[in-house]
């Protein structure tokens, strides 16, 4: 790698729009309505030809939006930022325009040369097409799947096509009134994922966002719900580790996932949104009698994340895993966490919590255990780890574990803050690997537990982009 | 001309308990040629281990005074890594362990280093598959995390596995001799002793003369409090042992 290859990729996430100038032309702009109002509302609302319960939940979502305080656990500062009405809440999709892959700029295509992001994958990313191009492959799969009755679309069809099983989940799992930026998401939701698995149906390929055909891109109220019925299991896979420019300052999404009796599900999801962007999304789960469901949550952009991916075990024998890591560099701040409800007997749940904070960046882990009357035999265990690679970095660890119940519940908490061994450090170094490297060694080293649990594609991205990161952590 | 020559080396380490740098070595003097084999003896406490790991350049290590040429160079103006790559070579006593780095990762990343140039997956894996089968070391290693739930004389064969795997020209080994069974000592210190035909200068830190059986040093020396106090050939050892240490240094 030469040194200009070298700059270029260092100032990936330090700053987008200068330097990729990935802008939506001003026509694009001009034809959206900026502020969300009443009448916005029932615009996106009669542009996606909804039926009249849609419009009203979204009417009364806004309501209870406006009404609705800021989140109280975390400090105003962070939503200070925002301007409600300057915000575009939604453009008509002929208005769609999408950037010239020829104009994108040379040294953005390396760095997708160097991640080794697919050619179709560069054009989606760099906002030069709204879906991969060999839909051919991903045609194929989609009838494969379907003839097995799986249902997987964009959440706008699936409301449109199969209107009876999306209402009877909808918003069941995060109320519209759930928080502030749940609530405007239920009034201004577009885009996200519908996914329904028939019982006794076993995914074995894990569904990723870009294999929707017609898909839209990461929306900025994205809005997605999966549904693995009786026996059934699924991996879905949202985001990617390449860097994924937006000009919204703001992103908010709501995530509900339904594991019926028996089911697996697992909900994996990386983003690195640019770093202007306040990324506030409610993941929320349910998991019936034997069922299982597993958060895999890594964020490594956004200026400041606030995420808690939440678990309700309501069935005897449900299991429950968040495994989370984040990278918090510079000004951003990772505000990450898990929540888990025991409501039912013979439960267990994980969460384990990874972070690494560089340069003046700051981690948290928030988290609930719950274990509610009733609910014996109950095992939870917790381990928030977190790595800091120098002394103007923060990490903080908020838990609180609730137990409603005293027979048989153990539940564990294990927290730790580190820095870089030396002893490991010199270890490395002492074989020749020059520090930086050896350093990467250890931080990657840190992260093996999520990264194992990832496609081989996504590790390997995941690797390259942390190294990236953490280019300059030597002085 | 010498491989290494230590002229007056004193050093200090900082004592997180006492807050304070302590001296440890106080006026170290050796010289090393190429293909030597030396022994250096002593009681706890008199310094041995950190020689070596001032040699590294631990970063807790401050060299005081005194200065140190290895292959001619200044050794203690460079990182521990360009020492490593220059050809200097140390098996911790306590290797520090790495969870989540894989064995077969690190090791390709070591040898790349050490040979400043990148080698085929496929032509590292039968290098590495001979030096493993040497030291019978099983392929289930090279998934492991680094050290990472190693028994004792799991990380001594690991460090005699890189030992062979870098080449150094010159090889401390700490303690390598301690907490191995019969069987896998005499493995390891054969193993060892064969490869010096390929040139390798030798620093065995020993409080044992059982490694005698298998390899025979050149020179022997004994420490006391921080400085080379005695030198001789491997009679001194032997002695060593029939009459201990105090006998030895009076």
């Amino acid at each position: 790698m030469n040194n200009t290859q070298r700059e270029h990729l260092s100032s990936i996430n330090s700053d987008y729009e200068e330097l990729y100038g990935f802008k939506a032309s001003s026509d694009y702009m001009e034809s959206a309505t900026r502020g969300l109002s009443e009448d916005v509302v029932r615009e996106i609302s009669k542009m996606k030809n909804e039926p009249q319960w849609m419009l009203d939940f979204r009417l009364d979502a806004l309501a209870t939006f406006h009404r609705m305080p800021d989140p109280q656990w975390i400090d105003a500062s962070v939503f200070s930022s925002i301007n409600y009405d300057n915000l575009f809440y939604y453009a008509r999709a002929t208005d769609k325009q999408f950037n010239d892959w020829d104009d994108v700029p040379e040294h953005i295509k390396e760095t997708f040369d160097k991640l080794g992001v697919p050619e179709a994958e560069k054009k989606f990313l760099a906002g030069a097409s709204a879906q991969f191009e060999s839909e051919v492959v991903y045609h194929h799969m989609q009838e494969e799947l379907e003839k097995q009755g799986v249902i997987f679309m964009d959440i706008d069809s699936g409301l449109q096509q199969h209107e009876e099983l999306f209402r009877r989940y909808f918003a069941s799992q995060v109320p519209m009134d759930d928080n502030k930026f749940a609530a405007l998401n239920s009034a201004a939701w577009s885009g996200g994922s519908f996914i329904y698995i028939p019982p006794g149906v076993k995914v074995d390929i894990p569904l990723q966002a870009y294999f929707r055909i017609n898909a839209e891109s990461m929306g900025q109220f994205e809005r997605t719900l999966i549904i693995a019925d009786k026996g059934a299991s699924v991996h879905y896979i949202e985001g990617c580790t390449a860097p994924v420019y937006s000009s919204d300052s703001f992103h908010t999404g709501v995530i509900e996932l339904f594991a019926m009796e028996g089911a697996s599900l697992r909900y994996t999801t990386i983003q690195n949104w640019s770093n202007n962007v306040l990324n506030l999304v409610t993941q929320r789960a349910v998991a019936h009698k034997d069922a299982k469901v597993e958060w895999m949550d890594g964020n490594l952009g956004a200026r400041t994340t606030m995420k808690y991916p939440a678990v309700s075990l309501v069935g005897e024998g449900a299991r429950g895993r968040v495994l989370s890591i984040g990278y918090a560099n510079d000004i951003q701040r990772q505000d990450a966490g898990a929540k888990v409800i025991h409501a039912a007997p013979h439960t267990s749940s994980t969460i384990t919590a990874k972070s690494i904070s560089h340069n003046g960046g700051r981690s948290s882990y928030r988290g609930l255990v719950k274990v509610l009357p009733g609910a014996s035999d109950v095992t939870s265990n917790v381990n928030c780890d977190a790595l800091l690679l120098d002394d103007r970095s923060r990490s903080d660890t908020y838990p609180t574990i609730d137990v409603q119940e005293n027979r048989q519940v153990n539940v564990a908490h294990e927290a730790s803050v580190g820095k870089i061994s030396d002893e490991a450090l010199f270890y490395l170094m002492s074989r020749g690997i020059a520090e930086e490297e050896a350093l990467f060694m250890i931080v990657n080293g840190f992260i093996e537990e999520f990264a194992k649990e990832l496609p081989m594609e996504y590790a390997v991205e995941l690797n390259r982009l942390i190294q990236l990161e953490m280019e300059g952590a030597v002085g | 001309m010498p491989l290494l020559t230590i002229r007056n080396l004193a050093s200090t380490v900082y004592d997180a308990a006492e807050e304070q740098n302590k001296q440890i070595l106080n006026g170290v003097d050796l010289d090393i040629n190429p293909g030597e084999i030396h022994m250096l003896m002593g009681t706890n406490g008199s310094g041995k281990s950190t020689l070596a790991h001032a040699l590294m350049g631990h970063p807790h290590h401050t060299v005081t005074a005194g200065t140190v040429r290895f292959q001619d160079k200044n050794l203690l103006a460079m990182k521990p890594d360009e020492r490593a790559r220059a050809g200097l070579y140390l098996a911790f006593q306590y290797p520090a362990a790495i969870p989540g780095l894989p064995v077969a990762t690190f090791l390709k990343k070591a040898t790349e280093a050490r040979r400043n140039e990148e080698i085929s997956v496929r032509e590292f894996q039968r290098e590495l598959r001979g030096l493993m089968g040497e030291l019978e070391i099983p392929k289930s290693f090279l998934g492991r995390s680094l050290h990472d739930g190693f028994s004792g004389g799991e990380k001594k064969r690991m460090e005699v596995l890189q030992l062979n795997l870098l080449k150094p020209s010159l090889a401390i080994l700490d303690e390598t001799d301690s907490g191995l069974d019969i069987d896998a000592l005499k493995l390891l210190f054969s193993n060892i002793k064969e490869k010096t035909s390929e040139g390798r200068s030798l620093l065995i830190i020993s409080h044992y003369d059982r490694i005698l059986d298998y390899i025979t040093p050149d020179y022997v020396h004994i420490m006391r409090a921080g400085k080379v106090v005695r030198s001789g050939g491997v009679e001194l050892s032997r002695f060593i042992h029939s009459e201990g240490f105090e006998a030895a240094v009076h």
